[in-house]
């Protein structure tokens, strides 16, 4: 994957160059590219002074951050505690049998990623899927055709 | 700005008499859970609304925080006589809209949406009568629904930033005196109490000194900092400048998780506001006091809510934890003395300046004092945000607020204190909530997670639920956490599989007391508890796994199977139609018939079966 140094420049230029916010500035990274790219972390870590091996830990470490390239649409099927009572774990397998695709991965047209998290903090709605930046709550095996189908359709 | 108190009342006299200019002030809750649930359809289509009706300079419509039903979300509050809307637009959008705008012009009350009780034919008007907001004790999340967190003014109306023009006149060492005497005690779980943490920040060597706000709520079933940091964010910046006040800091950070983006944009927007007006920067309020925030996201490690790893993960590293032989008051952010409290805590703060110790001390037990906000969830029926009293029961909790369990099923469990925690059995019920009772029930209060089981939740799978959380979510740094939880799940995993063995129970036990022992965090060290209680409290129906190979809850799917009772369906196409593999056939009225080869026993069908008519065996 080729980067755009001068992208990545305007990025760490926003944190002015600070080291302390290479965890940031890889999310914000991430946000353009839906993915953080290794070039990136070679290219951020040499401007920033900070040892690849260090970064490239900050990279792996971080559950946020994905250096494997990510669909058009991340889906997130929240598993957190209530969520999991509430049928969570059944909506999440739903998923991977509609899309044919695991958990972590991509699906072959490039459209979903689907991964699951460990609550995004509206337990009350649970089981919740949050799709890009589009929450829905009280979900159960039975809607999810529909929610795919209203970002495929969205296209 | 130059701001001072006299500039304070200045500000809030005038946004007052602004107020009161409008006839109506309506509050729509756009917390995130009502924002799922289309508040902000709501939102635009009220305004739009009362904008064509030529009613806006009458009518305010305000975005507030959460009001903490989230279970009846989209909530909207008529600010001026509180009266409680429910559910607004799940049903027709239009509709609820055209009845709203209408009560409105007619000054009357929209009784379809009002929040109805458990027969159906009781209304409750106002927020004061519904008995999930009647028995709280709303301190911290007070203005939480009532203020616009985008706004300041509303929050310098409601009394904001009063408590820190006094705290600043103050000798610092008053301040911490009163933080010590009110007994205020942290309340990300720790317990710890805030005065004395304060004191001993302020009396390390070293400079600078840091003040870090814990907004890393990682603890799954819990969000409460999370609504406090999107419905009133000035709160806990006006607890952290006091704090930094009295510690002698000049800098400050909120640690708020990845998974919280409208907490980070309202409390980035709250910082921008609090520099603009003067609470934050130099000489603040004319002292010689200076003071910033930063904010700063976390990036999905459950691992960094410990305050030494969160420190880390500031400086830009990886954010492992270390040994506490020196404590982080002494050397903590920078190796710097660092004094890192939880987001309730500090928004607990401006209310003891303003009010005094003595009045907070008033409330709580004799050990805990003050309130506690508990994301109250799982299978009850009223979900969502409650602050009560500390020494309130859990029974009282539960079954008072929260109105018991859903659909009328029988109570078994409730976990507490996330992964760190434990389950408690319907014979503690009656234990009052604080610090230290929960720890002798084998589980903690923790940050304040309160999740409801009922009698289709299963013991050993939620044991296995928390122990695959903490295998993917121990840092790897320590052996007994990384390897112990790691064999901990394998063994629980097998047992829920139905190759559980004889010894099983002992060789948890052995090992939850090895890891507890061995690890380096808090992570690890509490990690086998969820194990622990659930099998102090259910080892029976750990046996039913190993010995009968049963999983009497119905949740275990290798050891359960699915079928239809013919005498009790009807025939009604619902689990059919439900069904997420196609796996149940039968004709309409005819009795319908699981494929068992097909099924993924997920008990979808057993959930939606209005007759009973489904069984798991």
């Amino acid at each position: 994957m080729e980067v755009e140094t001068g992208e990545l420049s305007l990025i760490i230029n926003k944190y002015n160059g600070d080291k302390s916010y290479i965890l940031a500035i890889f999310q914000d990274i991430q946000k353009k590219y839906r993915y953080l790219p290794r070039e990136a972390v070679k290219f951020v870590c040499k401007e920033l002074g900070v040892p690849f091996s260090k970064g490239f830990e900050v990279a792996t470490f971080y559950k946020a951050l994905s250096l494997k390239p990510r669909g058009k649409h991340t889906i997130h099927v929240c598993l957190g505690t209530a969520c999991h009572l509430r049928g969570g774990p059944n909506v999440s397998e739903t998923f991977e049998r509609e899309l044919k695709v695991k958990t972590g991965d991509t699906t072959e047209d490039g459209n979903f990623t689907l991964e699951t998290v460990n609550c995004l903090g509206a337990c009350a709605l649970a089981p919740l899927v949050r799709i890009d930046e589009k929450d829905f709550g009280k979900t159960s095996p039975g809607v999810v055709k529909n929610i795919i189908n209203e970002f495929r359709n969205g296209e | 700005m130059n701001m001072s108190l006299q500039e304070i009342d200045r500000i809030a006299s005038e946004y007052k008499s602004k107020m009161e200019g409008y006839r109506k002030i309506i509050n729509i809750c756009t917390g995130t859970g009502c924002v799922s649930s289309g508040a902000l359809n709501v939102f635009n289509g009220l305004k739009d609304a009362i904008e064509s009706e030529g009613l806006s300079d009458k009518v305010l419509i305000k975005k507030t925080g959460c009001h903490g039903l989230c279970e009846r979300g989209p909530i909207v509050v008529f600010g001026n006589d509180e009266i409680l809307y429910q559910t607004v637009g799940k049903r027709n959008l239009d509709e609820d809209i055209k009845l709203l705008v209408e009560t409105v012009k007619e000054s009357r009350v929209a009784e379809k949406l009002l929040y109805k009780g458990d027969d159906k034919t009781k209304r409750y008007l106002s927020t004061h009568d519904i008995p999930f907001y009647a028995g709280q004790m709303r301190l911290v999340l007070a203005l939480n629904g009532i203020i616009d967190p985008e706004i300041i003014e509303d929050y310098i109306a409601h009394g904001g930033y009063r408590a820190l023009a006094k705290a600043i006149s103050m000798d610092t060492n008053d301040v911490i005196e009163w933080i010590d005497k009110s007994g205020l005690r942290g309340k990300g779980g720790g317990g710890f109490h805030t005065g004395v943490k304060w004191r001993s920040c302020k009396s390390a060597e070293g400079s600078p000194r840091y003040v870090i706000a814990n907004g890393d709520e990682g603890d799954p079933g819990a969000f409460m900092d999370r609504s406090l940091m999107e419905g009133n964010p000035h709160a806990i910046i006006e607890g952290m400048a006091i704090g930094a006040y009295a510690i002698g800091s000049s800098q400050g950070y909120i640690y708020v998780r990845d998974e919280y983006p409208l907490a980070v944009d309202r409390l980035l927007k709250a910082i921008g506001q609090a520099r603009e007006y003067g609470f934050l920067g130099k000489k603040i309020l004319g002292k010689d006091f200076d003071f910033d925030i930063g904010v700063f996201r976390g990036g999905g490690a459950f691992v960094c809510g410990e305050s030494t790893a969160l420190m880390t993960s500031i400086e830009g590293k990886a954010g492992e934890p270390r040994a506490k032989y020196v404590h982080t008051v002494e050397k903590g952010l920078y190796e710097k003395p660092t004094n890192l409290n939880n987001v309730e805590t500090w928004a607990s703060v401006p209310d003891i300046i303003n009010k005094g110790w003595e009045w907070f001390s008033s409330i709580g037990t004799e050990r805990s004092k003050g309130t506690k906000v508990f994301s109250l969830v799982g299978k009850v029926n009223n979900t969502g945000l409650v602050e009560v009293p500390m020494g309130m029961t859990l029974r009282e909790i539960i079954f008072g607020l929260g109105n018991g369990i859903q659909g009328g099923k029988r109570f078994k469990a409730v976990q507490t204190g996330g992964p760190s925690g434990g389950c408690i059995p319907e014979e503690h019920l009656d234990m009052p909530v604080d610090f230290d009772s929960l720890s002798s029930l084998g589980s903690m209060m923790g940050s304040g997670g309160m999740i409801v089981m009922d009698e289709r939740s299963c013991m050993v799978d939620v044991a296995r639920y928390f122990l695959k959380f903490l295998v993917e979510e121990s840092c790897g740094k320590c052996t007994p956490c990384r390897e112990g939880v790691r064999r901990m799940f394998g063994i629980v995993d097998r047992i829920c599989s139905g190759n559980g063995i004889k010894g099983d129970i002992e060789h948890l036990e052995e090992l939850g007391r090895a890891v507890s022992l061995g690890s380096l965090c808090g992570l690890g060290q509490s990690a086998p508890n969820p194990v622990l209680s659930t099998i102090r409290y259910f080892r029976d129906e750990y046996l039913m796994h190993i010995e009968q190979k049963k999983c009497p809850a119905g949740v275990c799917k290798t050891l359960i199977k699915l079928g239809i009772n013919p005498e009790k369906c009807t025939g009604c196409m619902r689990c059919a139609s439900e069904c997420p593999v196609g796996c149940i056939t039968g004709e309409k009225k005819q009795v319908h018939v699981i494929d068992a080869e097909k099924c993924i026993k997920c008990g979808n069908c057993y959930d939606v079966c209005r007759f009973d008519a489904v069984i798991i065996e």
